[in-house]
């Protein structure tokens, strides 16, 4: 058992970037084990997708055509056939938010012990070592665990595969029990609209936890009127109900590319860098200055917004 | 309609600190309710709040000293609370998720609830996984990363999940199930007086491993925590320094160059 089982993403027809990037963490450990590399890709247009994904290193894609969209209960039941069938070392799977909703159901369902959110990986063939965070970015572990396992990896943490490869493409025949599914997709629906496109934004003058009250919010308005700026803000704001939606950057908001994009009280949380790290030019406001923000940011002031944000201000005023 | 939410007590950080061996040294450590666990009590006290649930009971794996944390979820609006542990736990640096699923699913069982409400992650380790994995478990349904529920006293539940991209999937979810709760769902209530005073008085019930029937073994964790670190800053940011006048007059500087501000 040497051979590495990857999932593809994908979404209302599009395969995910992360579909990709599972090609090289998947390939570079099964370079370890001297493995084959699967691919498995599950609902959809499978022919098109297994077209796509045949890349640099990938040895067989696996197809199962089973409705449209993502059902957890479909995948699981068709990557626990995979395991049986194919007896895959590790079995990996984006740590995107449908990952989670099915590789946790395929580790307990196989009796394997589950490892998520890794941005590093490394395997001797026996042992696996998962670099993963902690305490919201503020420390990175290692963690090890023997033999067979599923493994969940963040996404943009290793390269996209490239290349054009020559896979073996199969269809595989899962044997889907409809009457253990249980939730029905119903649709999709967009978030945000609204008044203001902050993806288009030249300026973006972005608040984080670090405002503290509601009513300090002004302040921040207060400064984007004076810059001719456009306001967003992370996810917290947001949660809290001080911003609507359509404001939030990060993986589950908007991404954003302005020519600047100021980060005030903002931590960089890696949801919320997922969203902005394209912008040109990052500058942040942040008291600490381990924030993870710092690592993107070209120029950084490590002072109370709350002094930093008034002389703004005053000088554009 | 009886719910059970999971409750963790998960440690905060300071924002300087120092690691000792896998852990972080005690003296930087601070301890809070799990940010998108109290979004899942909150939710489970609304949906009693409108007559859909007749009882919330809240579960969490932790040592005596996590009691305050318990009692805030029950100051809140929960009924009553379950707390599991056993001696043999201190020694353990990471129960995985594994672990957790088979002490979990073993309440689930005992208390046999209609709905099952997770945090997505806890702030701490971040797994995100122990939700699904206990459905599974249990023969329940589920929905992970769920940003709305209604329910209307029918055996099914309809959620939003949230995707990535600013994008929510509307799905329905069979009865019993667990759904692991996002952030930003509701707004958590601060606890009041009254309901701290009442919470002191709820019940708070103690279940070891053997209380429960599971087996020892089942916390011997197959992954095993090595090292622990700070990420090291590939950091090649210009900083800025001297009084905030200084600092804004810089940015200021910067803003007119690149020709976005006037």
């Amino acid at each position: 058992m040497t051979d590495v089982l990857a999932v593809a993403d994908h979404r209302r027809g599009d395969l995910r970037d992360v579909s990709y990037e599972i090609i090289t963490a998947g390939r570079e450990l099964a370079d370890e084990t001297g493995g084959d590399l699967h691919v498995a890709v599950i609902s959809g247009t499978v022919d098109d997708f297994a077209d796509k994904l045949n890349r640099d290193g990938v040895d067989a894609i696996h197809t199962v055509s089973h409705g449209e969209e993502f059902n957890h209960d479909v995948y699981t039941q068709t990557i626990t056939q995979l395991y049986d069938e194919l007896a895959p070392q590790y079995v990996l799977t984006p740590n995107s938010v449908n990952g989670l909703d099915y590789a946790p159901a395929v580790a307990n369902q196989l009796d394997l012990p589950i490892v998520t959110d890794t941005v590093g990986l490394e395997t001797d063939g026996d042992t696996l070592v998962a670099t993963r965070e902690m305490y919201g970015g503020k420390v990175e572990t290692t963690n090890e665990l023997e033999g067979d396992a599923v493994v969940t990896i963040r996404g943009a943490e290793w390269p996209a595969a490239e290349g054009t490869g020559d896979a073996a493409v199969e269809a595989f025949d899962a044997d889907i029990d409809e009457d253990t599914i249980g939730s029905t997709v119903n649709g999709f629906e967009e978030v945000g609209g609204g008044d203001v496109d902050i993806s288009e934004a030249e300026l973006l003058v972005s608040i984080g936890r670090g405002i503290e009250e509601e009513e300090n919010l002004d302040l921040i308005r207060d400064l984007a009127d004076a810059l001719g700026a456009t306001l967003s803000s992370s996810r917290p704001i947001v949660d809290n109900g001080w911003l609507p939606k359509n404001r939030q950057v990060g993986q589950s908001g908007k991404v954003v590319t302005p020519d600047v994009y100021i980060a005030i009280g903002i931590s960089g949380a890696v949801q919320h860098v997922a969203g902005m790290k394209g912008s040109d030019t990052i500058v942040a406001i942040n008291t600490d200055p381990n924030a993870p923000i710092m690592d993107i940011a070209d120029y950084a002031i490590h002072d109370d917004l709350f002094d930093v944000v008034p002389a703004l201000v005053e000088e554009f005023e | 309609m009886k719910i059970l939410v999971t409750v963790k007590e998960v440690a905060t950080v300071e924002d300087e600190f120092e690691i000792d061996g896998t852990e972080i040294a005690d003296q930087y450590l601070g301890a809070d309710l799990n940010e998108w666990d109290d979004y899942a009590v909150e939710e489970a006290v609304q949906l009693q709040e409108a007559g859909i649930a007749d009882e919330v009971v809240t579960v969490t794996i932790g040592p005596e000293d996590c009691e305050q944390t318990i009692r805030q979820a029950l100051a809140k609006g929960a009924d009553r609370a379950v707390r599991v542990w056993d001696d043999s736990f201190a020694d353990v640096d990471l129960l995985d998720v594994n672990a957790k699923t088979e002490i979990l699913s073993a309440v689930v069982e005992a208390e046999d609830p209609d709905l099952v409400l997770t945090g997505v992650q806890a702030g701490d380790d971040s797994f995100a996984a122990t939700g699904v994995s206990v459905a599974e478990n249990v023969g329940f349904q589920w929905g992970a990363v769920v940003n709305h529920l209604d329910h209307d006293l029918g055996d099914v539940v309809s959620v939003r999940r949230e995707l990535e991209g600013g994008v929510e999937e509307l799905s329905e979810i069979e009865l019993p199930a667990v759904l692991t709760i996002q952030t930003g769902i509701n707004e958590p209530r601060y606890a009041s007086l009254r309901g701290i005073r009442q919470a002191q008085r709820k019940e708070l019930d103690v279940q070891t491993l053997a209380d429960l029937g599971v087996d020892e073994s089942a916390i011997e964790s197959e992954l095993d925590l090595t090292d622990m670190y700070e990420p090291e800053s590939e950091s090649d940011v210009t900083v800025w320094e001297g009084s905030a006048d200084d600092t804004a007059a810089e940015l200021g500087e910067l803003l007119r160059d690149k020709g976005v501000a006037q």
